[in-house]
């Protein structure tokens, strides 16, 4: 049970949005508005089920952060044919493996499981989309669960506060500003009514993506979407997903955290950025190829000149989220070698940006950023609890099975133009946050 | 509740063929047509365990560097071979291990192959690289320095085996970093990537005979033997007492552990299953994961599992409580580790553990990369390609007297040592 709340480090963000363009994906919609996807896989008899709701924690009512997630957690506390437990213990003892995570846009519970298993995990899941009990006494424990999360992954790790105050920084009007987990004060006085208002708004078949990837043919998986699903009855429209719109931004910001358990400062910048949902035509996968060429691995520009070429720093990349639902972010990160200042620092990651935006990218480069992004899609194939997630975040976030199949044709026809038209256009600083990370004022690192 | 018997499948997760190159190089293969690459993994016995004395961390600089720069290629140029290629290549260091993991497209094999070839046979360790991903290093280690849970790693490990290598940080600190040079490298690359130590498993695209050329391509020509300095067995200290670690947050990190049965120990399966019922990580039904986190709300995450090196094997666990709590998740965690001590694993509990570790097995092979993982670690291990069948037939055969035993090995009387940093006990 896991928030993406807190960036405490760049890995997960700088994994790819890459989807693999597996073939034989099957597509198909229950009368009740259930949306389904079969990913077949037959490399060994397991298969992954897996629940998406498109809503997360961009969905919470003001003053309410972090329902979306506490809800996630709640989910497991039993409903009334499977009191508390029953649904885990089950899952433990056929060798099986669960868990859920909450996003922005989305709030998704798997299992992984014996493909002879999957009717039953199907059973459970949907008994849990409308059945969900909670009683008091299993409510305030998990608060202080959820807490203990966030001190866990925010309240001790300065890293991840200073990720959570460029976040909210960037983000001046719409809830992609406010962490996933949520705010600590207002995780405290979330109670059993706020989860149940926001599950009975939510949980709906109109509202849910069934995902299955594994050893099970798409006719048999739909014979038991079909069984378990197809009983749940229908609530008429799902949710529409309206935020406040972020104003066109104009103040370029810094924010700076100072904490004595800094030892190792670090840089990093975030730019607001049209997702895949929100960009024009092709705009999302030059802006996907300009995060690798900036940003992706050793032979990437930014490493090329501040770590090999200047010294200037031991580490430095990008990455770019696509799977967001409203404008997004692209983001720039660096570690300082030792004594380089980041003030220093952020003016050298400005004068090798524009350099590039003067100059252009190489056409071996381009074509380096390009091979490796689609590899990424053949490697993804691989993995079918990767795949899933891949396909399940997606659709989850406003584009389509198509999108997602034809994804390495669109990353093959980016050009060098396209790139650069990206980046002038939305690498601006005005439109981006700073962030820094220091040890308390006076002290050196 | 009763269950019927477990019965594990005789059928292998993986069908693995024990082959030979014709240069007389052992591998393990997997084929598998799905998708068009290939996974390798390999690894040397030795490892970080092997780092020269007050140079703790040389083993993993090895590893950094190997992808650094090789045979007329620097490091710039080599990267770019592998980026041109799309061609993934990761070495790792470990306690009792060096080694690596490749992955290519299949088209691209021949080139992945020379690469990682050159990577083995002829790294340049160059001083502008050596420089820089020593500081990279330094730079994780900074990091780290005031994390609480690496702390509390660090801190365990070095409390428990005081005066063993594995005492020693992996990664080694900013002092035996600082002392480590060029020429110390090359000794221990010669020390310890040899034929005689290795292990390595090839999954994927690719049949028998292309995967015998390519083991040879790569590890053939590589010296015959290394020189490996002899480990002892790695004596457990520090039992009974609790280390704490002043971190001003508002959370206290716990590590605990006590010496657990080794490996080829007969009651080692027991054990496992015995980890499971207390803090077995993966599921959400663990008696501590119920105790500690369902009922009391005292932690996130919370568990214990057995580890096993070459030279040591114990049950380690941790969680992570706010300061005014933390005594008790500590004292709730004891309490359970007492009653497993006492007798008091119910049959039910037994079965459940069983059947989980039995039935999620398949889980552990269901991608190339995690399949060639697992196929290295066994080889490591010691074990036949047969461990894939007999490791569930062992689990299903442990009895209540089998794990009444067990457990009064492993939880004994239940002493811990412990680390916990934070300000435990603070409001």
């Amino acid at each position: 049970m896991t928030s993406e709340a807190c960036p405490t480090s760049f890995d997960a963000a700088a994994a790819p949005s890459a989807v693999a363009a597996a073939a034989r994906v099957a597509e198909f919609r229950l009368a009740n508005g259930l949306d389904v996807v079969v990913i077949p896989d037959h490399r060994a008899p397991v298969v992954t089920h897996m629940v998406w709701y498109r809503n997360g924690s961009a969905d919470d009512p003001p003053g309410k952060s972090g329902i979306a997630h506490f809800l996630e957690h709640l989910m497991f506390k039993g409903t009334e044919a499977h009191p508390q437990g029953e649904f885990s213990l089950r899952v433990a003892e056929i060798g099986g493996q669960e868990n859920a995570f909450t996003g922005n846009d989305y709030t998704a519970f798997f299992q992984r499981v014996a493909k002879e298993r999957l009717g039953e995990m199907m059973a459970f899941e949907a008994d849990r989309m409308t059945g969900l009990t909670l009683a008091d006494d299993v409510v305030a424990p998990e608060r202080d669960v959820v807490l203990e999360e966030r001190r866990m992954h925010c309240d001790a790790d300065p890293a991840a506060q200073l990720s959570e105050a460029v976040q909210a920084t960037l983000f001046v009007h719409h809830p992609y500003g406010a962490p996933i987990i949520g705010w600590a004060h207002e995780i405290e006085r979330l109670g059993r009514e706020d989860a149940l208002a926001y599950y009975a708004r939510f949980y709906t078949p109109e509202n849910a993506i069934l995902v299955v990837a594994g050893d099970v043919a798409p006719e048999e998986a739909r014979r038991l979407a079909e069984t378990h699903y197809g009983k749940i009855r229908p609530r008429g429209a799902p949710p529409e997903r309206r935020r406040p719109k972020e104003p066109a931004p104009v103040a370029r910001r810094l924010v700076v955290v100072n904490d004595e358990k800094v030892e190792q400062p670090s840089w990093q910048r975030s730019y607001l950025a049209p997702s895949h949902h929100t960009a024009a035509p092709g705009e999302s996968e030059a802006l996907e190829t300009l995060a690798h060429f900036l940003g992706g691995g050793q032979t990437s520009l930014l490493y090329r000149k501040l770590v090999l070429e200047e010294k200037k720093a031991v580490a430095a990349g990008a990455y770019y989220m696509s799977a967001a639902f409203d404008d997004s972010r692209f983001g720039l990160y660096v570690v300082p070698a030792p004594g380089a200042p980041l003030a220093e620092l952020d003016a050298a990651v400005d004068r090798v940006l524009d350099a590039f935006l003067a100059e252009g990218v190489a056409p071996d480069e381009l074509e380096r950023a390009k091979t490796r992004l689609i590899a990424e899609a053949i490697y993804a194939q691989d993995s079918q609890f990767a795949l899933a997630r891949w396909y399940g975040a997606s659709l989850a976030t406003g584009q389509t099975i198509r999108d997602v199949r034809e994804w390495p044709e669109r990353i093959e026809a980016v050009t060098g133009e396209a790139t650069l038209a990206a980046a002038r256009k939305w690498l601006d600083r005005r439109h981006a946050v700073t962030g820094f990370l220091l040890p308390p004022e006076g002290q050196t690192a | 509740m009763n269950l019927p018997m477990v019965k594990p499948s005789a059928e292998s997760a993986v069908n693995v063929r024990d082959l030979h190159s014709p240069r007389g190089v052992r591998f393990w293969l997997v084929e598998d047509y799905a998708v068009p690459l290939v996974a390798l993994e390999f690894a040397f016995r030795g490892g970080a365990s092997q780092d020269p004395a007050g140079k703790a961390g040389a083993a993993t600089l090895v590893a950094g560097l190997l992808d650094e720069g090789a045979g007329d290629l620097d490091d710039r140029a080599f990267q770019q071979a592998l980026d041109d290629k799309a061609i993934e290549l990761l070495f790792q260091c470990e306690r009792d291990h060096i080694g690596g993991r490749m992955r290519a497209l299949t088209r691209h094999l021949d080139r992945a192959g020379e690469l990682l070839r050159l990577s083995l046979l002829a790294p340049r360790l160059d001083a502008e690289p050596f420089e820089r991903v020593r500081e990279q290093l330094n730079a994780q280690l900074r990091r780290e320095a005031n994390d609480p849970a690496a702390m509390a790693s660090r801190a365990w490990t070095a409390r428990v085996f005081a005066g063993h290598p594995y005492g020693r940080p992996r990664r080694g600190d900013q002092t035996t970093l600082a002392a480590v040079e060029r020429d110390d490298l090359k000794v221990l690359a010669r020390r310890l990537i040899a034929r005689d130590a290795l292990s390595v498993a090839v999954v994927g695209a690719i049949d028998a005979a292309r995967a015998a050329w390519l083991i040879d391509l790569v590890f053939a020509d590589l010296p015959s033997s290394g020189a490996l300095t002899a480990i002892a067995e790695a004596p457990f200290a520090g039992l009974g007492g609790v280390d704490a670690l002043d971190l001003d947050v508002p959370q206290s990190t716990i590590r605990f552990g006590r010496p657990a049965p080794s490996r080829c120990d007969p009651d080692y399966l027991a054990c496992l299953v015995l980890a499971q019922v207390l803090g077995g990580a993966a599921t959400l039904t663990s008696r501590l994961f119920r105790e500690v986190r369902e009922k009391r709300g005292l932690a996130y995450s919370v568990s214990a599992g057995v580890t096993t090196l070459d030279h040591a094997s114990y049950l380690y666990g941790g969680a992570a409580t706010k300061n005014e709590r933390a005594a008790e998740s500590l004292e709730v965690v004891r309490a359970e580790i007492l009653d497993l001590a006492h007798g008091g694993l119910a049959e039910d509990e037994l079965e459940k553990g069983k059947r989980y570790l039995i039935g999620s097995y398949p889980l552990r092979f269901d991608t190339s990369t995690k399949i060639a993982g697992q196929l290295t670690q066994m080889q490591l291990e010691g074990r036949e390609p047969s461990w894939l069948v007999e490791r569930n037939a062992g689990i299903a055969a442990v009895t209540m007297a089998d794990a009444r035993r067990a457990a009064e090995r492993l939880f004994g009387d239940g002493a811990l040592s412990v680390v916990m940093v934070g300000r435990p006990g603070q409001g």
